[in-house]
């Protein structure tokens, strides 16, 4: 019984997070692209590396932390203008192979040993030389405090402050994804999505809309990376193709095209993956070793995106009435 | 019995014909009479100038490999006319279609549009300066409702701007405005009760009313039509024929891409007609099907059969002469 309520509550503390947060609002990045513009952007893992290293040489280099913040999001800015521009006019494949290729170059680029002055390498930067400007934000005194199972410091890593400040940066992309999406612009990301030669025809800039898109969601992306940094470290084999197809996971979880499905998919699927991990390890513990049980668990989760995709393809809050034509 | 019953048919057949025309001629709008007056002054040759020309390309190109798919010497759209542009299949219309409305680059030639040089306008500033066209395969927006779809098409909507759309008061003004104007072309589409529908569910023959009644959201001067009536069934094409009329009416131009040859003889002003890439005739509806040059273009084998028979119509027919076509 002691152990069950362990394991419960270890689950139910990933609902709040950071790294749930991280991965919501990269959710919600990745949901602009695809979910509401039809862009397929494999590489988001890219997007976040890019708004990790922005944030964390940022401040190495001594930037306040606003400074480093907005250097984070121009970072992904710039990723997003910079694989726009030859694919935007292709296709959508092609932007599904360059972004996957960019996150990896991108990886490859971090650990190489050429940058590691500012990079850190293979073995990235340690958190404590990049995080005490955030933490220094913190209007929290210092101490502790339980709310129901949840009992964390209140500033430091893995902290209360962390926590309000990921989830506050989560509901004000959530309130912009909402003005953007209700409004005319919205409608021509969504028409874009149908089909663009309709909305050229019509006498649209199809191009400079999908920029526009693939900016944005990029952006959403980076500062992701940087919430997914503030309480551990940078490590760039931390995010490579697995952090992707998490994120498309999330996405596809929650409801691609609904405002709260990036959300709801995050915190749902973190619940559901600690819950399976830790009932498995102490579950299994005499069948297989601890790191079986990961790779089980890595697997199970690639059998829920396969099921996702094939039973629900709309998500959890998605519209089955939207699902009922023949779309492609 | 048979033999009676032919002989029996030619002098109804006539007499109807003669009573239809007779009551063409009485229900044809002012514009129609007043298009047919002008264009009787011209020359029906190929290339020749019109009176007021809209559109005018002149040595188009456009080479596939070693194929030339258009090769068009000359060619003048009169404007407030309805043109029609037929030819058998594999003629280059389509692609002279894509060419002209910026969906396709010529290998050489240029053309102009209301006096302006157009030969590397993209198609999204030309449907921006009044060049509007629709697409063999329908492109309903599927996810849109109908009325999304309208509302897309309008042109000069600040929340359009990714800026702009974050303050609803810049733009919903000019929404309600659009949507008015939306209700009342889908009043005139018999579209009304469905706007809230999404596209997507709507049959094929209302999703060629959308396509067109979203094409004139958008204040176009001309109007380009890629086969408005295909797949669309005979009940429906006596009203999309009505609809195109009453486009001239109202004062624009429309140039359409058709295989009906029902349709091209009872509303189209001018005729012209394509054969392996090269335009091979040009003239008023009732003279240009009797053109030799077009005789041998289109109907191979079956000299003998009017090109506007309405006996062309009856899919028994049509599935004779195609078999006899296959024979040969």
């Amino acid at each position: 019984m002691d152990e069950l309520s362990r394991i419960l509550i270890q689950a139910l503390g990933q609902l709040i997070a950071p790294a749930t947060a991280a991965y919501a609002l990269a959710a919600i990045g990745l949901n602009l692209h695809f979910g509401y513009t039809g862009l397929l952007n494999i590489g988001q893992a890219g997007f976040m590396l890019m708004g990790a290293y922005g944030f964390a040489i940022a401040t190495i280099e001594g930037a306040p932390f606003w400074l480093a913040f907005l250097i984070a999001a121009a970072a992904g800015a710039l990723l997003g203008l910079i694989l726009g521009i030859p694919t935007l006019k292709l296709r959508g494949d092609y932007l599904a192979i360059v972004t996957i290729s960019a996150a990896e170059i991108i990886r490859f680029a971090g650990r190489s040993t050429l940058w590691a002055e500012y990079t850190g390498g293979a073995s990235g930067l340690a958190g404590t030389a990049y995080k005490t400007t955030f933490q220094a934000l913190s209007p929290l005194p210092d101490g502790r405090t339980a709310i129901g199972p949840f009992e964390y410091i209140h500033n430091g890593s893995d902290s209360w402050w962390t926590r309000i400040f990921a989830w506050g940066l989560v509901l004000v992309a959530v309130l912009l994804v909402w003005l953007i999406t209700r409004s005319p612009w919205g409608r021509v990301l969504k028409g874009i999505r149908e089909d663009e030669d309709a909305v050229r025809a019509l006498g649209k800039n199809v191009f400079s809309y999908k920029m526009q898109a693939l900016i944005l969601g990029g952006m959403a992306g980076s500062l992701a990376g940087m919430l997914f940094v503030l309480p551990i470290s940078v490590s760039p084999d931390n995010m490579g193709r697995t952090l992707t197809f998490f994120v498309w996971t999330v996405m596809l979880l929650g409801g691609a095209a609904t405002l709260w499905g990036p959300v709801l998919g995050s915190m749902l699927f973190f619940f559901v993956y600690m819950l399976v991990r830790t009932g498995m390890r102490s579950g299994l513990a005499d069948v297989m070793p601890t790191q079986n049980v990961e790779y089980l668990a890595g697997l199970l989760v690639g059998v829920a995106l396969m099921c996702i995709v094939i039973f629900r393809p709309q998500g959890i809050l998605g519209n089955k009435k939207e699902l009922a034509f023949d779309v492609r | 019995m048979s033999v009676e019953k032919t002989e029996n048919q030619n002098e109804p057949a006539d007499l109807e014909e003669a009573v239809a025309a007779a009551a063409a001629e009485t229900t044809r709008s002012e514009a129609a009479k007043r298009i047919a007056e002008t264009l009787s002054g011209v020359d029906p040759k190929v290339g020749i100038a019109k009176p007021d020309p809209i559109l005018t390309a002149t040595g188009v190109q456009r080479r596939f490999g070693g194929m030339t798919a258009v090769d068009v010497e000359h060619l003048e759209v009169q404007r407030g006319a309805i043109t029609a542009l037929i030819g058998p299949n594999g003629a280059g219309k389509t692609t002279f279609f894509n060419l002209l409305t910026g969906f396709d680059k010529p290998n050489q030639g240029t053309w102009e549009f209301e006096g302006r040089a157009i030969t590397r306008t993209s198609a999204a500033k030309l449907a921006r300066s009044g060049m509007v066209r629709t697409f063999q395969l329908t492109k309903a927006l599927s996810r849109l409702t109908v009325l999304q779809n309208m509302l897309l098409a309008a042109p000069d909507n600040p929340g359009e701007n990714l800026f702009g759309a974050l303050i609803r008061p810049l733009w919903s003004g000019v929404e309600k405005r659009n949507t008015e104007k939306a209700l009342g072309i889908l009043e005139r589409f018999n579209l009304h009760a469905k706007k809230d529908d999404f596209a997507g569910s709507l049959s094929g023959g209302q999703r060629k009313l959308l396509e067109m009644a979203r094409a004139l959201m958008t204040n176009p001067t001309m109007i380009m039509l890629d086969e408005p009536m295909a797949g669309v069934n005979p009940a429906l094409v006596q009203s999309l024929l009505g609809h195109v009329q009453a486009l001239r009416d109202d004062g624009m131009t429309v140039l359409f891409v058709e295989h009906d040859m029902h349709a091209v003889r009872h509303i189209s002003d001018w005729v012209v007609v394509m054969a392996e890439g090269r335009i091979v005739a040009e003239g008023p509806p009732h003279s240009v099907m009797q053109d030799q040059a077009v005789v041998d273009a289109y109907l191979g084998a079956h000299h003998d059969t009017d090109l506007g028979d309405d006996a062309l119509l009856d899919p028994a027919v049509l599935a004779r002469l195609e078999a006899e076509e296959e024979k040969r």
